[in-house]
């Protein structure tokens, strides 16, 4: 039986007579914490906004027909050579058609499958834009502009004007922002556009595209799907892409290889098509864990240190309260309190300064060309984070005060009596 | 007359740095209300009897038997026990925790043994303090109050379980000769009035002659015990 209110009572009066000692100790906590926090929550919102940079216009699942040389050559079918050895030279891809074939419904099946939050159609083409006599080549994308921005959130990369003005606008465009700087445009003007070996046609700007990637917004530009497809002069069936949006990433792998063999078309999901941001989180996270690791472990040594300084003063105490009836569990416990209030002040505090200064950097401008969207340093403020600190601060602390604490117990109060 | 304390054929060696045979076949009773006190010369041995006594030391062959029950070979956590509950101790060098006030200090084996509520062990505290003539203190910190006032409060805190045995290692050794008349009135009174057992190592011929029973040793050995003799 532990009478733990005398416990506590005794450990918390040893380190009030020693504030000075105790807060030295609780402040390595505490700096150990807070700046863990700091880190995570900066590092992770650094992570998710990174990957939202390239994932969350990222379809889970891409499908198109792919351009690629058959699989299968005529001559391996022609039955008077099966037993030979043939080697066809140069082989160039097969005719297809660019467009998926019955798109509409193999969208429509999509959509009435649960795990699909949605899936969308575009139509991808190569145009030119014309300025005078100068002719940019570029791409035109004809979108839902609305079905877009729910799922892909292009409506985070339209900087100025709006989705709803492109729906609303039969010939409307909208302009990658690096070709409307290249053509001096601004909202309301036309630009002409032409598919290649096509007749030109006006469109009026309605908004900016701007992706943070200058290379895309170079040449990337959206219209109507309707729009695009009377440029090409294709029926209203004509669509090049489905993108699919998925309630859960995971799911990704297994759909896209269901629809690949179903449909007969290519279909890539996210993970393979951005396994290299995947690694790079990975490894940001390893620093972030790694330094933070590192930080306790010192506040660690700190306590360690400071327990061993205290027990060494406190020999007479220790060898009194054996003396009176305390067992060594009993002043181990004594200890180890100390210890665990320590981590658990010097914890909090820290969880208190890490929140602070998340919150300050939270605050604190961001600005730049490449991503419209952040206007202040990203900070993901997981209470996760903030559980893990706390758990680690206490175990760090338990493990400091263990063997301290341990030497305590064993200390022989005759040795101490029979010194003076 | 009832057995407080009774020790059969106590032997101990120290074993560093050469073995040495300190404690050879000491056997002897306390009775209760008795004033006892143990005699000899430095190295003779007596404080090591004394810690052999108190539980604290286990490391011995022989019995000791206390209210009639073994407690040789008992486990630790046992023996923290019983020096909690029927054992009060004081030493020569007062040993008060400095950090805690006087009350707190007195408090502290009550509070451990936690058969009475906190109310209740003040209220005790108090009146062993005032008995003592130091209930002024209470709310003095330990290490503000004077050599001969810290006997007291020791004093006061072996008293607080109502222990049935006191242990006492040279408790007037750091004391003038007003404070040592003090201490010795006070546990003259304890054994008379309260009838308490007591044993007190002690170097001081005038405090032992005025005990009930006197134990001489000498070389490890007890060469006398007065009430034997009688």
């Amino acid at each position: 039986m532990t009478n733990w209110a005398l416990i506590l009572s005794i450990g918390k009066t040893h380190l009030l007579t020693k504030i000075k000692q105790t807060s030295i100790a609780a402040l390595g906590v505490t700096f150990g914490i807070g700046s863990y926090i700091t880190l995570v929550c900066f590092m992770t919102g650094l992570n998710a906004m990174l990957d939202n940079l390239i994932l969350n216009q990222t379809p889970h699942i891409h499908i198109y027909n792919e351009i690629e040389p058959s699989q299968e050559q005529p001559i391996d079918m022609y039955y008077e050579v099966k037993n030979s050895f043939n080697i066809v030279h140069s082989i160039k891809p097969k005719l297809s058609q660019k467009n998926i074939h019955n798109a509409l419904p193999i969208i429509h099946y999509l959509n009435a499958n649960e795990h699909v939050k949605g899936a969308i159609p575009q139509i991808k083409s190569q145009i030119f834009y014309i300025a005078g006599s100068i002719e940019m080549g570029g791409n035109l994308t004809g979108i839902n502009p609305i079905e877009e921005v729910r799922l892909f959130n292009i409506g985070d990369y339209i900087v100025k004007g709006s989705a709803e003005a492109l729906k609303n606008t039969d010939n409307g465009i909208l302009l990658g922002i690096g070709i409307a700087k290249k053509m001096s445009l601004k909202i309301g003007d036309r630009v002409q556009v032409s598919p290649i070996g096509g007749d030109v046609f006006p469109l009026k700007i309605v908004g900016f595209y701007q992706s943070g990637i200058s290379d895309v917004d170079a040449i990337q530009s959206f219209a109507n799907i309707k729009t695009v497809q009377r440029i090409l002069g294709r029926p209203n069936n004509y669509l090049t892409d489905i993108n699919v949006k998925l309630y859960d990433i995971e799911h990704a792998i297994p759909l896209s290889k269901t629809i690949q063999r179903q449909f007969n078309l290519e279909a890539v999901d996210i993970k393979t098509a951005n396994a290299q941001f995947e690694t790079g989180t990975a490894i940001r996270n390893l620093i972030t864990y790694a330094v933070s690791i590192t930080l306790l472990i010192v506040a660690g040594f700190g306590i360690y240190n400071i327990l061993n300084m205290l027990i060494y003063e406190k020999m007479n105490d220790i060898a009194i309260l054996k003396a009176i009836g305390f067992s060594g569990r009993d002043v181990q416990f004594v200890f180890m309190s100390q210890a665990m209030i320590i981590g658990f002040v010097g914890g909090i505090i820290g969880l208190i300064i890490g929140f602070g200064l998340v919150s300050l950097i939270d605050t604190i401008p961001f600005k730049t060309e490449a991503l419209p969207t952040i206007e202040t340093y990203p900070i993901n403020m997981n209470p996760l984070f903030f559980i893990i600190g706390f758990s680690f601060a206490m175990l760090s602390t338990f493990l400091a005060g263990y063997m301290p604490s341990k030497r305590a117990r064993k200390i022989d109060p005759i040795k101490i009596i029979r010194g003076q | 007359m009832i057995t407080v304390l009774e020790a059969k054929n106590i032997n101990k060696y120290f074993k560093k740095p050469v073995l040495f045979h300190v404690l050879k076949d000491i056997s002897f009773k306390i009775e209760e209300g008795e004033f006892t006190s143990i005699m000899g010369k430095s190295g003779c041995g007596k404080s090591t009897l004394l810690y052999i006594l108190s539980t604290m030391d286990t490391d011995y062959e022989g019995e000791l038997i206390l209210n009639d029950k073994l407690i040789t070979n008992r486990s630790r956590d046992y023996l923290s026990y019983i020096r909690n509950k029927y054992i009060g101790f004081v030493f020569q060098f007062h040993y008060l925790l400095a950090d805690f006030t006087v009350l707190e200090n007195v408090m502290l084996p009550a509070k451990k043994l936690a058969i009475k509520s906190l109310q209740e062990i003040e209220f005790d505290a108090y009146e062993k303090l005032r008995t003592l003539n130091i209930g002024h203190l209470a709310k003095k910190q330990a290490s503000c109050i004077s050599g001969g006032e810290k006997q007291r409060v020791a004093i006061a805190r072996a008293l607080i379980n109502n222990p049935t045995l006191i242990m006492g290692d040279e408790p007037t050794g750091n004391l003038d000769s007003y404070n040592s008349e003090n201490v010795f009135d006070i546990f003259k009174r304890l054994s008379l009035e309260e009838g308490l057992s007591l044993l007190v190592v002690t170097h001081d011929k005038d405090f032992a002659n005025r005990t009930d029973n006197i134990i001489m040793m000498e070389d490890g050995r007890i060469v006398t015990n007065s009430r034997q003799m009688i």
